[in-house]
């Protein structure tokens, strides 16, 4: 639209005031309260289109498209857990609590992933009986709230995974609006019902990372030693967390870029704080080599990932497997254009609605409605789900072979390139067609 | 009557042994020697124990405890009964920050003082201290009982959602939403019977009562210095 009044009418748009920018004002000044919303990063941000895979040629010899194997399976949480999780596909699924999402949502995340032999994660929120019952692998998430911790689900858990921060709001609590606390989910929170639920952003029983590794212990003590424990933290000081992270214990650390999806943060959290993923990974990797522990303990990395080659571009810069929210969330049917009408009525419009936190989500995900949440039939949303991975696995495959790499995690720095000078001093690869890393020395 | 000495044992082996009795019970009663401020001692059991632990724990002591009876015979370090479900805790010495910390259910006890955050983030637990609490306690406190017999540091009960408090001494400060309340008859019934199960002798009409006004529980422009 803002093409077309340049091209007919010579009207300019600023560029620093532009529509968005003032709506916002004029939203500020009306209210007097800060700006909520759901989803993730919406700037531009460097990201892993700014990557190219060097595929083989004379130097390097490809796989067989249809023919040679590309491995794609990976084990997670083998140095000090009995029972390491062993997924047949490295695209788990990220935690997002039920509370955030509807029951339906949650099983719907539970079947799909379940189908193609992945994992999924709790939330803010316990864990429920459906996406326990529906998921063959849970990661049930420790957080700051412990909302619903209990040792009976603790021990029904597959794995632990100790939230410190998330790459949407690193160094913020979770936060559900009272228009989502049902019955069901307040009773889930010992909260009364209806109230706006602002949880905490630190551990109540431990600070700094000494404690951290008496708190990993605590968690092994209580289910002997079975199940791994990952660290999850929010993109900032990544290279500094990931050390920490190792020496406090973890078996697995989850790194979160700023581009991660949310539930509901301040809008201003969601743009300004954090590091793009792209920046994080390679930082990340350093930690790890540096201490000797990379593919020892495993790495995965979320926030924006969409495709395959998102997918293939974290694998070949060092992650062992990766975690997709929002992608699996647009999967099930968020955002459709079905609701187009509806989402109008309530201001927003479809592939803009963000609104997580009102629950008033058209296609029955981010809700607590139990109209809205019959709309997403969890078969249904939970096969197209898989449908989705299963493209994800081929399409990162493809990419792989064309590299001539018989395993997913046979990627590396080495088959990539970047487009943009800031791409490749994040991604630490060379600017295409030149040998040039910014910030590196020859 | 089952003995554990943690110079010759090690903890690891202890809570094996405490967790192996939680599908059938051999043995009812534990009592641990040199616990020597180790950490995580008793956390996760899951049966109708008896523990004793005959000095000084660490951090996490009796951890997410169900339906089991744990003394400590000494301090306890930080953490303590976190995230306890039911049965019973009893301190006699010092407990470090954050006892009590999210418990959902059962009886914590500390016979000396307990430090700072007492009962943070608890969300069912009942916790009686005989002596003092530091500054924080019952922060964002969500339900259960708070009894204090001494005195309460800065900040008592901010953020506070439903847990009743109880003090007899002298509050420092209130936190934020935290307010005093009239004493009813239901109040003191409650707090007879949560000093009574306790095992303390104190007289409730000499305590006065905390608890939530309410104010935060939904966000408004006008709370924002509060926020
Ligand atoms: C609706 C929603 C709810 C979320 N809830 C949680 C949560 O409870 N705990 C958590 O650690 N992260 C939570 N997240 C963040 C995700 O776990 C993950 O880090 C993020 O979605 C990854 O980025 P992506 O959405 O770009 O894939 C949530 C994200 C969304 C979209």
């Amino acid at each position: 639209m803002s093409n077309e009044l340049n091209e007919h009418t010579g009207l300019r748009e600023s560029a620093t005031f532009d529509r968005s920018t003032m709506a916002e004002i004029r939203r500020a000044a009306e209210t007097g309260i800060y700006d909520i919303r759901g989803f993730g990063a919406k700037r531009k941000l460097p990201h892993f289109d700014d990557l190219l895979f060097l595929g083989a040629s004379m130097s390097r010899y490809p796989l067989e498209g249809y023919r040679e194997k590309c491995n794609t399976s990976v084990t997670l949480g083998n140095r000090f857990a009995k029972k390491p999780i062993k997924l047949d596909i490295p695209i788990t699924i990220a935690g997002m609590s039920f509370g955030a999402l509807s029951a339906n949502a949650k099983e719907a995340l539970g079947r799909g992933a379940s189908e193609v032999g992945t994992s999924t994660t709790t939330g803010d929120g316990g864990m429920t009986a459906e996406e326990r019952g529906q998921s063959k692998k849970l990661i049930y998430q420790y957080l700051p709230s412990r909302y619903g911790m209990n040792p009976d689900d603790l021990r029904k858990a597959d794995a632990i995974e100790v939230v410190l921060g998330q790459g949407a709001k690193p160094g913020g609590g979770g936060m559900l609006l009272g228009q989502k606390i049902s019955d069901r989910v307040a009773q889930m929170r010992t909260l009364p019902k209806g109230i706006d639920q602002r949880s905490a952003c630190r551990h109540p029983d431990w600070t700094g990372p000494d404690d951290l590794a008496i708190k990993i212990q605590e968690l092994r003590e209580i289910t002997d030693w079975q199940v791994p424990i990952y660290i999850k933290v929010g993109a900032t000081r990544t290279y500094y967390d990931v050390k920490l992270a190792v020496k406090a214990g973890a078996d697995v650390v989850v790194i979160d870029g700023m581009q991660g999806g949310t539930a509901a943060t301040q809008e201003v959290f969601i743009e300004h704080v954090g590091i793009p993923t792209l920046a994080a990974i390679p930082q990340a990797v350093q930690a790890l080599q540096e201490m000797g522990m990379h593919r020892k303990v495993q790495l995965i990395v979320s926030g924006g990932i969409r495709n395959g080659a998102d997918v293939a571009k974290c694998m070949a810069l060092g992650a062992d497997a990766v975690a997709i929210g929002t992608a699996a969330l647009i999967a099930l049917g968020c955002n459709h254009p079905r609701y187009d009408e509806e989402f109008r009525k309530i201001g927003s419009a479809a592939g803009f609605y963000d609104d997580y936190q009102e629950g008033r989500d058209p296609a029955g995900i981010s809700t607590q409605d139990p109209e809205l949440s019959k709309r997403l039939d969890p078969v249904e949303a939970g096969h197209r789900l898989a449908n989705y991975l299963r493209v994800l696995t081929l399409e990162a495959q493809t990419l792989a072979r064309a590299c001539g790499k018989n395993d997913l995690r046979n990627l590396e720095p080495e088959d990539l390139v970047a487009l943009t000078v800031e791409s490749a001093a994040m991604a630490r690869v060379p600017l295409a067609g030149t040998c040039w890393i910014p910030g590196q020395s020859f | 009557m089952k003995t554990f000495d943690l110079t010759q044992n090690t903890v690891r082996e202890l809570n094996q042994a405490l967790h192996d009795q939680s599908g059938e019970c051999m043995e009812r009663e534990f009592d641990v020697f040199s616990p020597h401020g180790q950490h995580n001692i008793a956390c996760g059991l899951d049966q109708n124990l008896s523990v004793n632990i005959m000095g000084h724990a660490g951090y996490f002591c009796a951890g997410m405890n169900k339906k089991a009876t744990v003394t400590v015979h000494g301090n306890a370090g930080q953490g303590v009964a976190e995230n306890m479900m039911s049965g019973m805790v009893r301190i006699k010495g010092d407990a470090s920050q954050a006892a009590g910390a999210t418990a959902h259910g059962g009886l914590l006890v500390i016979e000396g003082n307990a430090g700072a955050r007492c009962g943070i983030s608890m969300k069912g637990v009942d916790i009686v201290v005989k002596g003092n609490v530091g500054h924080m306690s019952c922060f964002m406190g969500q339900a259960g009982n708070l009894v204090v017999c001494g005195d309460a540091g800065e900040a008592l009960g901010d953020s506070l959602y439903e847990v009743h408090i109880y003090v007899k001494g002298h509050v420092k400060s209130l936190g934020a939403d935290c307010v005093e309340k009239e004493m009813r008859p239901e109040h003191i019934k409650e707090l007879g019977n949560l000093l009574s199960r306790a095992g303390i002798d104190e007289d409730p009409a000499r305590f006065k009562r905390y608890g939530s006004a309410r104010q935060l529980y939904n966000f408004k422009v006008d709370n924002a210095s509060a926020y």
